[in-house]
């Protein structure tokens, strides 16, 4: 009977407790200098992150991306040029090396002036034949394709190449090409 | 109360996005473009990333003005203080801009870092340092923040209590210009906090007319509206108040208030049929909004005024239904946080993609009701809680996948390493052989070129004679010497034959000498061609030899401290992302806790009025039991009374 007693008393408690806990953790307020503090942690976290991605990319450079092979093409478009942009395909000594279908928000950055980096990779030195083709969308509706060669001279040095396009409405060239 | 109004000011600062980023000139440099790509879609990780890599490597250049990056490089320095800010890194930003303050800049360029640094204290809520920073503006202001720094003054004003001055740089702004609905919204908390009351009113009141297409001047304008209807019906003016109630869309963001205010302005007239009106719209609107709920309750109220008191027990009835459905779903909700549900939907990618994804998470299996706690998730220290979340999450992938690409990173290394270790030693024998013979070659030409120069200033033009001539010359040497050992073995007609052909010789070398001096010289010429070409062959050997040891050597320790860096940054972002991610969750569970227990108490409040109208509904239908049975009773007396 006595330890029939005891048992109901202790769930009892245990009952009351966890009551008792539920409520406190119910209860329990985020302060502001909790997330003051937890703030300044994230901050510190991003700042290590961001020191290592660059670390990295360093490393991946010389490993990967030699200057002695290094060659980097970038896609760009005519600021204001509002031409819908669809896709993009490179071909690099008649292989395909990159293809891209766009995002509005590429797009977008595209449009604003940024300059997307297309492709990254290797090649000899020397002579090698670069072509582009893209598609998209006329602001007066339609299909618009175009496409356009560049022979492309790679030596020591890093190779950086510009594909500037244009749309049907635009006053500039289809494609440019520009070494940097 | 005036730090409630001055929040609602912050979130309502347009914010020029990307203004410092876009270069102020031509596009100059491609990495700089490159970086532009990154911030203009808010992908702020990748942009920093990229801009530090670029300042740091033109930094460490000898002659850096011969790096395209230098054009940018002024711009680049504010930028990345931006763009950190942008990532919510405010402290190295203001470290960032800081620096730009202490360098010996042109005076534009110190008002410009100035402002971004006071306007990185407001966004913090560091008030006093914010008109430390802006105060530190002397002089010319650059034309493009000209009005961007007297809006952000005045906030920073309103904020530490300097109203009139506020007031004065408010009105200055004008209510035309790119802070249209701002300007108003913001003198009008002026005059409110300087107890100029009348003034506010009429700044609201044309807030309240403005017309524009921006959804968020509309808001705006509702908020204005919705402000001056509340102050009307606070003192005692239900008519004002229900002409600015009126003036509120029906599908903006604070319809359901106007609705509800709209019923107890009726209320206050004692219209209680006309309350019915926006109630009833409101009614039918989603359940967990706040308005919505008060109107449940409301509803029946005025029905029970209207004496109609069994319809209002019926829609009491009905209210408890949905406010004990609403406790059951809270509860649900708070147990799925308290599982990680929450957490767990919040990074899902599904939120990059929808625009409506925080109402949408409740979609999600076993998700809370996330509409209870949409309140909250516009909240501030939510958002930046939430921010930060998301940012951490980004970071864990991040590091996740590069600790994978350094274990890759090894695995080329390796297979570098087996297939270029065993070629090197032949390639080295052959390169030493090639060096040898270049060497030969190189030593031999400079004899030549040496040659050349000395025929220059002594004759000699035995020096040019062919082969041919040379043997011709050593036989008739030998045939002289044979005919000096035994004289009378010749005529003289063989001496004279002698001389003759040693003369015809001497002549033509002689005279021949300077078109062979001139042909030995571009002969030489060729030869030095042929020999740059070597030296080009032997140095891309050079290259080439050493691009096949550096991919595979010198790698092995920088790889090793990346991976312990990597790992330790990782342990320490999961304990904070953890951290980050109970706060988040106790925000949410507090404030689902705070909505049950107002559905409780409104449970308790339409028992008791259930109660007391469905009493008096009985009363009422007993009554009017009483009455039918009495004039019942009277009819069939008047029946017996008559003959």
């Amino acid at each position: 009977m006595n330890t029939h007693a005891q048992t109901t008393g202790l769930r009892l408690c245990g009952v009351i407790f966890a009551v008792l806990l539920s409520f406190l953790v119910n209860a329990e307020e985020v302060s502001r200098q909790e997330i003051k503090s937890l703030d300044e942690q994230v901050q510190d976290v991003k700042k290590d992150v961001l020191n290592l991605s660059a670390e990295l990319a360093r490393l991946e450079e010389k490993l990967l991306f030699p200057s002695n092979t290094q060659v980097s093409l970038f896609l760009s478009m005519h600021e204001g040029d509002d031409f819908r942009l669809d896709s993009v395909q490179v071909k690099l000594d008649d292989k395909v090396v990159a293809q891209h279908l766009y995002s509005f928000r590429e797009l977008e950055a595209l449009h604003l002036g940024g300059v997307q980096r297309l492709y990254l990779g290797n090649i000899r030195t020397g002579e090698h034949e670069l072509v582009v083709s893209y598609a998209g969308k006329a602001p007066a509706g339609g299909e618009y394709k175009r496409s356009g060669s560049y022979r492309l001279t790679k030596e020591i040095g890093p190779k950086f190449v510009e594909i500037r396009i244009a749309g049907p409405e635009s006053t500039e060239q289809d494609i440019q090409f520009r070494d940097w | 109360m005036r730090l409630r109004l001055f929040i609602a000011a912050l979130w309502l600062f347009p914010l020029a996005a990307y203004a410092s980023v876009r270069p102020h000139q031509e596009l100059r440099d491609i990495f700089y473009g490159e970086i532009l790509y990154h911030a203009y879609q808010d992908d702020f990780f990748q942009a920093i990333s990229h801009l530090d890599i670029e300042l740091g490597q033109h930094r460490g250049l000898d002659e850096p003005e011969l790096d395209s990056f230098h054009w940018h490089r002024g711009q680049a320095e504010f930028a990345v203080g931006d763009l950190e800010l942008y990532y919510r890194m405010h402290l190295r930003a203001g470290r960032a801009i800081e620096t730009v303050l202490a360098s010996n800049v042109p005076e534009t360029e110190r008002n410009e870092a100035a402002f971004r640094l006071a306007r990185l204290y407001y966004r913090k809520q560091d008030y006093v340092n914010a008109l430390h920073a802006i105060e530190l503006i002397d002089g010319k202001i650059p034309k493009n923040i000209q009005s961007d720094e007297q809006f952000l003054r005045a906030q920073i004003y309103v904020a530490v209590g300097k109203f009139d001055e506020a007031i004065t740089l408010l009105k200055d702004l004008g209510y035309d210009g790119a802070y249209g609905g701002y300007v108003e919204y913001n003198l009008a908390m002026a005059y409110l906090q300087t107890a100029q009351a009348e003034k506010a009113v009429v700044t609201l009141d044309d807030l309240g007319k403005v017309t524009s297409d921006d959804e968020a001047v509309l808001a705006l304008k509702d908020k204005g509206n919705l402000k001056l209807a509340n102050y009307y019906l606070d003192s005692g003016d239900a008519e004002k108040a229900g002409y600015y109630f009126s003036r509120i869309r029906l599908d903006g963001p604070f319809s359901n208030k106007a609705l509800l205010g709209a019923g107890w302005v009726e209320i206050a007239q004692k219209k209680y049929d006309r309350a019915l009106v926006p109630w009833s719209l409101l009614h039918e609107r989603e359940q967990t909004n706040y308005s919505v709920q008060e109107a449940m309750m409301a509803v029946p109220y005025a029905y029970s005024k209207l004496n109609v008191h069994g319809k209002a027990a019926i829609m009491y009835g009905k209210a408890m239904d949905v406010f004990a459905r609403e406790v059951d779903r809270l509860d649900a909700s708070i147990k799925s946080i308290r599982e990680g549900k929450f957490l767990a939907a919040l990074v899902s990618k599904q939120g990059e993609k929808d625009k409506n994804w925080v109402v949408n998470l409740r979609e999600l299996p076993d998700s809370p009701e996330t509409r209870y706690i949409l309140d909250l998730m516009a909240a501030h220290d939510f958002q930046e809680s939430l921010k930060n979340y998301k940012d951490l999450a980004d970071l864990r992938q991040h590091l996740t996948i590069w600790l994978q690409n350094l274990s890759v990173y090894e695995d080329i290394i390796e297979l570098r390493r087996q297939y270029y270790e065993p070629l090197l030693p032949g390639i080295e024998k052959q390169f030493k052989k090639l060096d040898s013979r270049m060497r030969l070659r190189i030593e031999q030409r400079d004899r030549l070129n040496e040659r050349i120069r000395s025929l220059l200033i002594l004759r000699r033009p035995e020096y040019l004679a062919t082969a041919n001539e040379r043997a011709l010359l050593d036989r008739l040497e030998k045939i002289r010497v044979d005919i000096e050992a035994n004289p009378d073995a010749v005529t003289e007609e063989t001496l004279y034959r002698l001389r003759r052909l040693r003369g015809l010789l001497d002549w033509r070398i002689k005279s021949e000498f300077d078109q062979r001096l001139t042909k030995a010289y571009k002969n030489l010429q060729d030869l030095d061609g042929l020999i740059d070409d070597l030296n080009k062959q032997y140095r891309a050997f050079v290259r080439t030899r050493q691009a096949a040891t550096q991919s595979y050597e010198g790698y092995t320790i920088p790889i090793q401290k990346l991976r312990t860096q990597l790992t330790e940054t990782e342990a320490k972002l999961k304990r904070i992302m953890a951290r980050q991610g109970r706060v988040l969750e106790k925000m949410a569970i507090n404030e689902l806790d705070r909505r049950r227990k107002r559905l409780e108490e409104y449970q308790i409040k339409a028992r008791f009025a259930l109660a007391e109208s469905y009493d008096r509904a009985s009363k009422q239908q007993q009554k009017k039991a009483l009455e039918q049975a009495a004039s019942a009773a009277e009819a069939n007396v008047d029946e017996k009374v008559q003959p």
